[in-house]
């Protein structure tokens, strides 16, 4: 990696080094190709957003960097190394923490309880004192439950902290995986359309949440979003896909007078 | 011991708080929940903090007789605010944290304020949107820094860097705190409060520490509250009442005040404190009853049984024991029974285990909810007050509880009814003035001392309580001459679970009409239980069942208002549900959820016409603005119904 990569400017705005570069990334499920010869980098501290028509190849491009889907082409590097092909708790592990575009909470468990799960990777003492809630466990949980509440206290959801987030509206239950994710203490934050399905004043809350996570935190955010609007207000850079290819990557004033975006989002006359 | 404090010498709040620090060096002053977890305060590190923050004050230029505005939900800090400000002899001008930007821009304007004391960024964006046109505003305290790490600090500071420069600059400082607060007595403003007006610009009131503190100390004896009491502060804080309770007392009386974590968590916060005196407006009443009644509704039989069985005895029996009379054993025997079964349990979910002395105020209360709360034990009185009075005027003793009336003047009160029925009242707690306005100053308080209350009423010769009847300007006459008081219809109304708000017009009509909001709790659970869908308020309140429902909900009320001689006139002939739920962001209510009638008739003029026009339907749109300014709009078409009127009495000329 030289010097001049490893700062630049967005906007007025500086953001770090990369932290993962995908290179040349190519995608097959059987003759069916997903992602064609993709490359494209997150950098230290930014929100990146990736965007395209339905399709488009948008989350397997987030199975890839989130490890789950092992591209045939291509390479993944990581915080300056090449990425060896691993199981998904070992990525959680280097600080990796994603949301789901379906959520996936436990849903019989409190708010409390799921944003705990979230602690999982920082928890070293073994299952029996666990369950016997004795010695370094007893020290592990008290600090842990301590990261979970300020992040309740960061969400503010702190009225349904012992709700079974099952019985919680849609946006909440959004909220509370957000929570879960942000409990991992990521280096690089994943989120699946955070924002489907939400209306208008879910949306404002959950962009400033998402926007209060990177200022506060200075986690890494890369995010998959279909509304435009929203992506266009929190993004530092916008990488576009259309089945299955990269056709823009910049700005999001940039993407939005790139003409093949204009054109893959608003359609092209053949005649 | 001796106490080396004498009565004369604590007259300003900052002498209150040194002498409970010395008292009760150790005893809890304040409790916030954190991170899930109660924190607290003792009165000696109370103080502490609060010295911090006023020398804090001291180097950031603080003078005497600035104000200093504090905005945000209920936190200890906030609380130090205003007695840090007290310390310096500068005023703490307290403004309801829901209002938006226009509304705090004309009360800091208006108050001059040079400093804002916020809780957090949403409270600084407001500010700083109106920056501009505030001249005397010099500098911003923020409480929760999340979110301002880019903005501008050159008048920003955070509190807790203010209380470090405060402390650290002590040597330099104190001699010169100690001499503002020696300076202060008596006759010193204590707090200026802006009253939420239900017509026109909110006025600032200026209460003196002689009122504030003199109200605190009758009112604490009064109720017999100590040190050993607690109270969850959750109203806002701009409320005289709050100030009251939360300040007031709780400095006369060294009692605990508890802030919950946040406004939504308040009701589970209540249940995990307890606190002895409680507070709360009828509308919180009603809504603990209505989520008790709905979820009775979902039962079991046998937990239905029970419920029934020992809230009816307990009904009959509960009362009388809380009004020390005597009851048979039997009787309390089964009511000791129903204490283990269903009462008590049922106190401790609603938070009121421990409660010993609970009032409401504001709105009258139905009897039936009166009776359930006192039938459960619970010592609930009625409190008649406004902010000009520093909240007192007169509240029901110990054993003289009753549902219509607002009860004995209170310590140092004296009453007075003029030949228009309007009340009247001199006490130790009647503000100094209206801040810049001597002309309502005037209007409002005469040269003796008598203060307006705008309220019309009697008082009853059997018991001496006295009985509001409705605001003396909104009672009106009806063309054939006879009495229009809308308010003791609509809180009859009220009464019902189904109708949350009602607006009732008549004066100068031959005939009244009503608006009606539903209370989309009690009513969507009944839809829910009669397979009725739904999909928001308007479609709800559209239903023909609903209307159905509705209307026999007047019929009833116009019945019992037949009953009363002066006011049979008053019955309700034709009604529609609105499409929308009133709202203080639009302007139909003020920020203390009472409705303002002639601002609705005016916004509403269509659908007033509409109801004295004979129509059946009306088509309406109606514009709605959010709380951060931005604009929408609501169209439906309503249904109006007629409703059964009941023969009037004769009118007597």
């Amino acid at each position: 990696m030289n010097m001049q990569d490893s700062y630049i400017t967005v906007d007025g705005r500086t953001i770090g080094a990369p932290v993962m570069e995908m290179k040349n990334i190519t995608l097959r499920f059987g003759g069916v190709v997903a992602i064609k010869d993709i490359s494209f980098d997150i950098r230290e501290g930014e929100i990146r957003a990736i965007i395209g028509p339905n399709g488009a190849g948008k989350s397997s491009m987030l199975n890839v960097i989130n490890g789950f889907y092992h591209p045939q082409e291509g390479e993944v590097w990581f915080r300056g190394a090449k990425r060896k092909p691993m199981k998904p708790h070992q990525i959680a592990k280097q600080g990796l923490a994603r949301t789901f575009q379906n959520i996936a909470l436990f849903k019989g468990m409190s708010t409390l309880d799921n944003i705990m799960t979230g602690r999982l990777t920082h928890m070293k003492s073994n299952m029996v004192s666990q369950m016997a809630w004795w010695g370094k466990a007893q020290d592990e949980e008290t600090a842990n439950r301590e990261v979970v509440e300020k992040i309740i206290d960061f969400l503010e959801i702190q009225t349904i902290r012992k709700t079974p987030v099952g019985r919680l509206p849609y946006g909440l239950q959004k909220r509370v995986e957000l929570g879960r994710a942000l409990a991992a203490e990521p280096k690089l934050l994943l989120l699946d359309e955070p924002m489907a399905g939400m209306n208008v004043e879910e949306k404002e809350d959950m962009s400033r949440f998402i926007l209060d996570v990177n200022d506060e935190f200075g986690t890494t955010i890369a995010l998959i979003e279909h509304d435009m609007g929203v992506v266009m207000d929190i993004a530092d850079r916008v990488v576009v896909m259309d089945y299955g290819q990269k056709i823009g990557d910049g700005t999001p004033d940039e993407v939005r007078s790139n003409q093949a975006v204009i054109d893959a989002y608003l359609g092209v006359s053949h005649d | 011991m001796t106490d080396t404090h004498s009565a004369a010498a604590l007259d300003t709040v900052p002498k209150l708080l040194a002498r409970n620090a010395s008292k009760y060096p150790n005893a809890a002053a304040y409790r916030e929940k954190e991170l899930g977890i109660w924190q607290s305060w003792t009165w000696a590190e109370t103080a502490q903090e609060i010295e911090n923050l006023a020398l804090g004050f001291l180097d950031m230029g603080v003078n005497v007789g600035d104000h200093i505005a504090i905005v945000g939900s209920n936190r200890p800090h906030l609380y130090w605010s205003m007695v840090a400000a007290q310390s310096v002899g500068a005023v703490p001008v307290p403004l309801y944290k829901d209002a938006i930007a226009e509304e705090m821009a004309y009360v800091l304007e208006h108050c001059s304020a040079r400093f804002v004391v916020a809780e957090d960024q949403e409270q600084v964006d407001k500010i700083i949107d109106v920056k501009d046109d505030l001249k005397t505003l010099k500098s911003i305290v923020y409480l929760d820094p999340r979110g301002m790490r880019k903005y501008d600090k050159s008048a920003l500071f955070e509190y807790t860097d203010v209380q470090a420069k405060g402390a650290t600059a002590k040597a330099d400082l104190m001699p010169e705190l100690q001499k503002r607060l020696d300076m202060q007595g008596a006759d010193t403003t204590c707090v200026m409060l802006y009253t939420s007006g239900t017509t026109g610009r909110p006025k600032g009131v200026v209460l003196s520490n002689h009122n504030i503190i003199e109200t605190g100390r009758t009112t604490s004896e009064f109720d017999s509250l100590t040190v050993n009491d607690s109270v969850l502060a959750y109203l806002p804080m701009a409320w005289v009442g709050d100030f009251i309770f939360s300040i007031g007392q709780a400095y006369s009386a060294a009692f605990c005040v508890a802030c919950p974590e946040s406004g939504d968590t308040m009701q589970h916060d209540l249940r995990e404190l307890g606190p002895t005196y409680f507070f709360a407006p009828p509308r919180y009443f009603e809504g603990m009853l209505t989520t008790v009644q709905i979820r009775m509704e979902d039962a079991g039989k046998f937990k239905q049984w029970l419920f029934k069985y020992f809230m009816d005895h307990a009904s009959v029996v509960g009362p009388k024991l809380l009004d020390g009379m005597s009851v048979g054993l039997m009787d309390k025997l089964k009511y000791h029974f129903g204490k283990v079964f269903i009462t008590g349990p049922l106190k401790n979910t609603l938070g009121l285990s421990r409660v010993r002395v609970g009032y409401t105020a504001g709105e009258a209360i139905g009897p039936e909810l009166f009776d359930f709360y006192r039938s459960l034990g619970i010592n609930l009185k009625q409190l008649y007050g406004q902010t000009e009075a520093s909240v007192f005027i007169t509240q029901q003793p110990d054993g003289g509880v009753r549902a219509d009336t607002v009860g004995v003047p209170s310590p140092g009160v004296e009453l007075r009814i003029d030949d228009r029925g309007e009340v009247f009242y001199r006490s130790p707690g009647a503000f100094v003035e209206y801040y810049k306005n001597p002309k309502s100053t005037k209007e409002t308080k005469d040269k003796e001392g008598w203060v307006a209350t705008g309220d019309a009423g009697f008082i009853e010769k059997d018991s001496g309580q006295l009985r509001i009847i409705d605001r003396a300007k909104d009672v009106g006459k009806m063309n054939d001459g006879s009495m229009f008081a809308p308010k003791f219809v609509e809180n009859k109304l009220k009464f019902f679970s189904n109708i949350l708000e009602a607006v009732v017009f008549g004066d100068q009509r031959d005939e009244c009409v009503a608006f009606i909001n539903i209370d989309l709790t009690a009513v969507g659970n009944w839809a829910e239980r009669n397979n009725i869908a739904y999909s928001s308020y308007q479609e709800l309140a559209a239903h023909p069942q609903v209307y159905e429902m509705i209307q026999k909900n007047i019929e009833e009320v116009n019945a019992s208002v037949a009953q009363d001689e002066m006011l049979s006139g008053c019955q309700v002939s034709r009604f529609l549900i609105l499409h929308k739920e009133l709202d203080a962001d639009d302007g139909e209510m003020t920020r203390t959820q009472k409705v303002r009638r002639n601002i609705i008739g005016e916004k509403y003029e269509d659908l007033l016409n509409a109801l004295y026009g004979g129509a059946s339907e009306i088509f309406t749109e109606t514009e709605v603005s959010y709380e951060d300014g931005r604009k929408g709009s609501i169209s439906a078409t309503l249904e109006i119904r007629d409703t059964a009127v009941q023969p009037r009495t004769k009118v007597a000329a």
